[in-house]
């Protein structure tokens, strides 16, 4: 066989493999769609789960997963603003600037059962704050925060330095400048990151089932004041979010119906994810649209 | 003191907010760094208690193959051998990256060399959904199809390493991909040039010249997927089967490190030697992800000496 028939062969074995991969993933998508969205109505998304009965909801852990997303990102957004601003304004290029941007390196690559296991270890245990909403939302801004603070530092560095100068030369000091000229100009980028990193902990588990517990105490929605035990607000309760509970019914097997359950669940996460990709497009383009005039 | 000269050596308004700003910033880089110290302290010193206090040899914890941390041997010393997960861990993530791969630099070829424009429209945006996808439901995927398949094609119960290869595989697939495509993209535009007009083919262009100039960058990827790999937890858990043995073949039950650490961590007690064994489980794990960033590293070296 001569060399033209080679390339006709390798251009056709490697479109059969790209052909292949998103077969794979119009496959996955599909058999979690099909088998779970039938599950799926108001009463599985209100409803609170059963153990030992079939017809149990996600509703609380729904809820949890979303209350536990806001405080994390509460946490981390501003945290990640900060050191995002350090490395990208002020770092000086010297070894401890290499240091830190290893450090980070570290430990955004750390697997996520260890992040979990130091929060338990240290929000749980040593800060007394038991199972909980607090000691989740801390763990998940553990595992969070290296992406963010990476997403912010490259936000700020795609910023043309002609717009520090312009800032400078108005008289603003390099922080005025930062803060006035350059992250407004950033802003979609970060929006963009942080609507993204939102989707990652949504989905995340692994660093949850020793932070947050494994157990949804059930929910009181008539009483919002947050000191109250059974509020929905209350952070010091444990609460098991709607991926630890697919894990959980999963790996315990007790509950009757319970491939319906994860399938219906695992079908609103999915969702939940591409609603967070979608959304992490669309805001992103409209902030650009409204800060630049463009 | 006149108030001309207090005004002149008061600070300004502007650079005591530059002051402050800069130090609110870099409080919030110092507890990052604060953290990841944290993290390796409190590992570590659990960790290490196995060795220390409970007096194991760490020789006997990575070679021996009995993991049953509450009983004691022969010769009276905990039954702390912890090959089993060890080569579990090794062994699903070996398989994984040998099979994602092959996939990953055709993908990566495709969406570089053959069909950029179709590879940005339909592959880009479905590596980025595969990304996002929940570990935890790779593993409810892997447990209502890959083990229920296994279980038909080779009999027994199923679950194994098998099945978490499988799993794993999809799960590391868009990672290796990205950075492939990242790779090839960088080889400049005129080594191709150059090749096509010796007369190369376009297939004889990406085997001998493109993909040899991108190695460095593959294999980045590559480590980065396998790093990936070795610290998933849930998905693994959910198919390996969960049983602390020898695994003799690919498809009996066997367990990882992370899976290990998932079901018992919250199953023994707080610095008792079982407990203590898990935590030197988890500075295991906090070692190897350093090493695969040790790996990154030294590829990276090599690669920009190369050029």
């Amino acid at each position: 066989m001569d060399a033209k028939k080679w390339d006709k062969v390798a251009t056709g074995v490697l479109t059969l493999i790209a052909g292949l991969i998103v077969l794979l993933l119009a496959s996955l998508l599909g058999y979690i769609l099909i088998r779970g969205l039938p599950h799926v109505t108001w009463q599985f998304l209100t409803n609170p789960a059963s153990t030992f009965t079939k017809g149990g909801g996600i509703g609380v852990q729904l809820f949890n997963s979303f209350y536990l997303l806001v405080i994390a990102m509460v946490i981390s957004v501003p945290l990640s603003i900060g050191a995002g601003i350090y490395l990208a304004e002020y770092a000086p290029k010297n070894w401890v600037t290499n240091v830190v941007r290893t450090a980070i390196e570290v430990l955004s690559s750390l697997p996520s059962v260890v992040v979990g296991l130091f929060g338990f270890l240290v929000f749980v245990i040593q800060f007394k704050l038991g199972f909980s909403i607090l000691a989740g939302a801390l763990a998940l801004t553990v595992f969070n925060l290296p992406l963010l603070t990476r997403n912010v530092e490259d936000a700020l560095k795609s910023i043309h330095f002609t717009q520090r100068e312009a800032g400078l030369a108005l008289g603003l000091s390099r922080y005025e400048t930062v803060k006035h000229v350059i992250i407004p100009e950033a802003l979609p980028n970060i929006i963009t990151g942080m609507i993204l990193g939102a989707g990652r902990i949504f989905g995340e588990a692994a660093a949850l089932i020793y932070t947050a517990g494994q157990s949804a105490p059930s929910l009181d929605f008539t009483n919002w004041n947050p000191t109250y035990i059974a509020s929905p607000l209350n952070p010091m309760r444990p609460a098991e979010t709607l991926a630890v509970h697919i894990w959980k019914i999963n790996s315990e097997g007790i509950m009757p119906d319970a491939t319906a359950v994860s399938a219906g669940a695992s079908a609103v996460l999915i969702i939940a994810v591409l609603l967070f990709n979608w959304l992490a497009r669309v805001i992103g383009k409209r902030v650009y649209r409204k800060m630049t005039a463009a | 003191m006149d108030p001309i000269k207090a005004s002149l050596l008061k600070k300004s308004r502007a650079a005591k907010t530059e002051s402050r700003g800069k130090l609110i910033s870099l409080l919030c880089i110092s507890l990052i760094v604060f953290i990841v110290l944290a993290i390796f302290y409190f590992v570590a010193s659990k960790g290490l208690a196995t060795f220390f206090k409970d007096k194991v040899s760490l020789w006997r914890f990575l070679t021996q193959s009995d993991w049953n941390p509450s009983l004691k041997d022969s010769h009276g010393r905990p039954e702390v051998g912890a090959l089993p997960m060890i080569m579990g861990s090794f062994g699903v993530t070996f398989l994984a990256a040998l099979l994602a791969t092959p996939f990953a630099i055709g993908a990566g070829i495709f969406m570089t060399e053959i069909s950029p424009k179709r590879g940005e429209k339909i592959l880009q945006p479905v590596m980025e959904l595969l990304v996002g996808i929940p570990s935890v439901v790779y593993g409810f995927i892997g447990l209502s199809v890959v083990v229920p398949t296994m279980r038909h094609i080779f009999g027994g119960s199923g679950f194994g390493i098998l099945a978490g290869t499988c799993v794993l595989f999809i799960m590391i697939l868009p990672t290796v991909t990205s950075m492939t495509v990242d790779a090839l993209k960088s080889v400049p535009r005129h080594y191709r040039e150059a090749s096509l007009a010796l007369g190369a083919t376009r297939w004889q262009t990406t085997w001998k010249v493109v993909l040899k100039a991108a190695t460095p960058g593959i294999l980045t990827g590559v480590v980065f997927g396998m790093a990936r790999a070795f610290g998933e937890a849930l998905a693994v858990q959910m198919v390996i089967g969960n049983a602390a043995l020898m695994p003799h073949n690919l498809i009996s039950p066997a367990s990882t490190l992370t899976s290990v650490l998932t079901m018992g961590i919250g199953n023994t007690v707080m610095g008792s030697l079982a407990n203590n064994a898990l935590w030197s489980l988890a500075l295991l794990l906090l070692l190897m992800s350093l090493l695969f960033n040790l790996l990154v590293r030294l590829i990276g070296r090599k690669g920009a000496m190369g050029r």
